[in-house]
C-alpha cells in the first residue's frame, strides 16, 4: 500500500520550480510501551499542575515562558506566539549547493522522500542531475507552521529531503580537545592495523537485525500466555592484559577463524 | 524507576542531567576492550518554553488516574505492552535489563567499513566517546589506527532497554558515535509507492546540472542552518525583556531537573582525564 504524503511543495532553484510531495522514509518499529497506573493497571492521563499547591492548572490558565536567567521568565502571549509564525509557503528553497561529501554524519536529522507531484519529468532529471554533479542542495521550507533547513540529495532515482540539525546544536570535534594520556606504540599500531584490515568490509545494512527487539516481543508473548521465563541477573565486568598482547592474541584467533573457514 | 514514555524517545540532554555520562561500557575491536563513556554530540537548543501558571509558577507534568482523579508518582505507574484492546503485559525495568545477553552490552567492533560509503539515511543521533581512566591509550591507538585507514567500526549493542547499530569514526583523534537506523525501519521507494524512473531528455538534465553549477560552494557553512524562527523568538525576548513587559519572577526550588549543562566543558573535562 502505498504511504500518504505529509506534505507538498515545490523544490525552487532559481526560478525554476519542481511540485513535489513529502513522504517519511523511517517508519520506527521501536517496541511500544503505554504508562499505566500500578494498581488499576489502566492508562494513565496526564495534566499540568502547581508543584507547590499539588493543584491542577486548567490548560486555558497555562501561560509560555522564557526562561532568562534561573527563575525569570518572559512569558509569551498567544499574539506572540501567532507573530512569531513563518509565513505559510510552499517553497523548498535551494540556496546553495555543495559537494556531497562535505556534510557530515553529525548533521543529519530525519530523512525524506520527495516524489513527483504531477509532472515527473523535472523531478527525476533534477535528481539526475544532483547525482551527475555529486552536489547537495541546502535548503530552507515552511512546513506545518514551522522553518526547516536541510538537505536536498539524490539516492539512486529518487530525490530526498533531510531536516538538518541547527548550527547551534552540533558540538564539533574542533570545539573539543584531544585526549590525554600515553600514545600508542609504532608496534601497537602496526598490529592494530593489520587487525583492522582484517575486519574490513563493505557496508551491508541487512546484516544488522534489531535482536533484542525480538527477544522483548517474544518475552511479551509468553508472559501474556502467563509462562514468563525466569531471567538471569546481570553479571559483572571483566578486565584485559597488556595492550600488545592482546592485540597478538586478536590476530591470531582472526587468523584461526580464517584458516577455519577456508 | 519511572517507565519511559510510551511515545517519546528518551532525550540525551534531559538524561544528562548533571553532566552524567549518557552511558557507560566497553568498546572492544578483536581482543582490545576500551572502557568508554558517552555523551551527547548535539546541545538541545534552549528555545523550548516553559509552561507557567497564572502567577508566572513553573508548573509540572503529572500523570493521574482517570477514574480516582489521583495523581500518581513515579513509583505508581508501570510499563505495559498492549496485547490486546486494554489488555496490558507489564514489562519491568529489571525484565528489559535482563533480556540484554551479555555479549550484547559491549559495543564490539566486527566489521570496519569505508568511513564515506555509509549512506546519510541510516543516520540518527551523534555521540562523542571518551576513554575512562587507564584506556586512552588503547583508545588512541583505535582513534589513530581509524584515522589512518579511513575506516568506521560497525557494531550493534543494547543500551537502556533499546537496541543500537551504531557506527563509530574517529574526528580528529575523538571517537564519535552515530547511532543508525536498521534496514527494516527504512522504506523502499516501493513501500512508499513511488513511480518508477522514465527516461528524461538529456536538456532536461542539462538545464539542472547549469543551475546546480551556478550555485555551487565548494564548502558546506553551518551558518546557512541557522533557524530563523529561533533568532525571532529571541529579538522578542529581549525586546520585552528591556521594556519590563511580561516579566515574572518566582522563588527558585529543586531546580535541578533542568539545570543548563555544558556539555563542550564536559567532554573537555572527560577527554582530559579529569573527573
Amino acid at each position: 500500500m502505498a504511504a500518504r504524503a505529509i506534505w507538498k511543495g515545490e523544490i525552487k532553484v532559481g526560478t525554476t520550480k519542481v511540485p513535489v510531495k513529502l513522504y517519511s522514509a523511517v517508519q520506527d518499529r521501536t517496541v511500544r510501551f503505554h504508562v499505566l497506573d500500578d494498581r488499576a493497571k489502566k492508562r494513565v492521563k496526564q495534566h499540568m499542575v502547581d508543584p507547590d499547591s499539588g493543584e491542577e492548572v486548567p490548560t486555558e490558565e497555562i501561560q509560555k515562558g522564557y526562561e532568562i536567567e534561573p527563575g525569570r521568565y518572559v512569558i509569551l502571549t498567544a499574539e506572540d506566539l501567532e507573530k512569531l509564525q513563518p509565513p505559510a509557503s510552499r517553497d523548498i528553497e535551494i540556496v546553495e549547493f555543495v559537494p556531497q561529501t562535505k556534510i557530515s554524519e553529525q548533521w543529519y536529522d530525519r530523512p525524506y522522500y520527495l516524489g513527483p507531484d504531477g509532472d515527473e519529468k523535472d523531478y527525476f532529471a533534477l535528481a539526475e542531475a544532483l547525482k551527475n554533479k555529486e552536489s547537495e542542495g541546502i535548503a530552507h521550507w515552511v512546513m506545518r507552521n514551522k522553518y526547516y533547513a536541510g538537505a536536498l540529495r539524490a539516492v539512486d532515482d529518487y530525490l530526498f529531503l533531510f531536516t538538518l540539525r541547527d548550527a547551534k546544536e552540533v558540538i564539533l570535534a574542533d570545539d573539543l580537545t584531544k585526549p590525554s594520556g600515553a600514545a600508542p606504540t609504532q608496534k601497537e599500531l602496526a598490529m592494530a592495523k593489520q587487525l583492522v584490515e582484517m575486519l574490513q568490509g563493505e557496508f551491508s545494512p541487512t546484516e544488522y537485525k534489531d535482536e533484542y527487539r525480538e527477544r522483548v516481543m517474544e518475552f511479551i508473548e509468553k508472559k501474556a500466555k502467563g509462562h514468563a521465563p525466569r531471567l538471569k541477573a546481570v553479571k559483572a565486568k571483566r578486565q584485559t592484559a597488556a595492550l600488545d598482547n592482546v592485540l597478538a592474541k586478536s590476530i591470531e584467533s582472526l587468523r584461526k577463524k580464517e584458516k577455519r573457514a577456508a | 524507576m519511572p517507565p519511559r514514555s510510551s511515545r517519546k524517545r528518551a532525550e540525551p540532554e534531559e538524561e544528562n542531567a548533571g553532566g552524567r555520562p549518557f552511558w557507560s561500557g566497553t568498546l572492544t575491536f578483536g581482543l582490545v576492550s576500551v572502557p568508554v563513556s558517552l555523551f551527547p554530540a548535539a546541545r538541545t537548543v534552549r528555545t523550548s518554553l516553559r509552561m507557567l501558571g497564572p502567577d508566572g509558577q513553573p508548573l509540572a507534568r503529572k500523570y493521574y488516574a482517570e477514574k480516582t482523579g489521583k495523581d500518581l508518582d513515579a513509583d505508581e505507574v508501570v510499563r505495559g505492552y498492549e496485547v490486546d484492546k486494554e489488555k496490558f503485559v507489564i514489562v519491568t525495568d529489571e525484565e528489559l535489563e535482563r533480556l540484554a545477553p551479555e555479549k550484547t552490552r559491549d559495543i564490539d567492533l566486527k566489521q570496519f567499513v569505508p568511513a564515506e560509503s555509509i549512506p546519510p539515511i541510516y543516520f540518527e543521533r551523534g555521540y562523542f566517546l571518551t576513554p575512562a581512566a587507564g584506556s586512552q591509550k588503547a583508545y588512541k591507538l583505535l582513534a589513530e589506527t581509524m584515522d589512518k585507514s579511513g575506516l568506521a567500526g560497525i557494531a550493534t549493542f543494547v543500551m537502556r532497554g533499546k537496541e543500537y547499530l551504531v557506527a563509530i569514526f574517529s574526528d580528529k583523534g575523538i571517537l564519535r558515535a552515530e547511532t543508525m537506523r536498521f534496514a527494516d525501519e527504512l522504506r523502499s521507494p516501493a513501500d512508499v509507492g513511488l513511480p518508477k524512473k522514465k527516461e528524461v531528455p538529456k536538456a532536461s538534465v542539462t538545464k539542472f546540472e547549469k543551475l546546480i553549477a551556478n550555485k555551487s560552494k565548494k564548502q558546506f557553512t553551518p551558518a546557512k542552518l541557522a533557524d530563523k524562527q529561533t533568532d525571532s523568538l529571541l529579538k522578542l525576548v529581549k525586546k520585552k525583556q528591556s521594556k519590563r513587559e511580561n516579566v515574572v519572577k518566582v522563588e527558585e526550588e529543586m531546580e535541578t531537573d533542568h539545570k543548563v549543562v555544558d556539555l563542550v566543558k564536559i567532554l573537555k573535562q572527560s577527554l582530559g582525564g579529569k573527573k
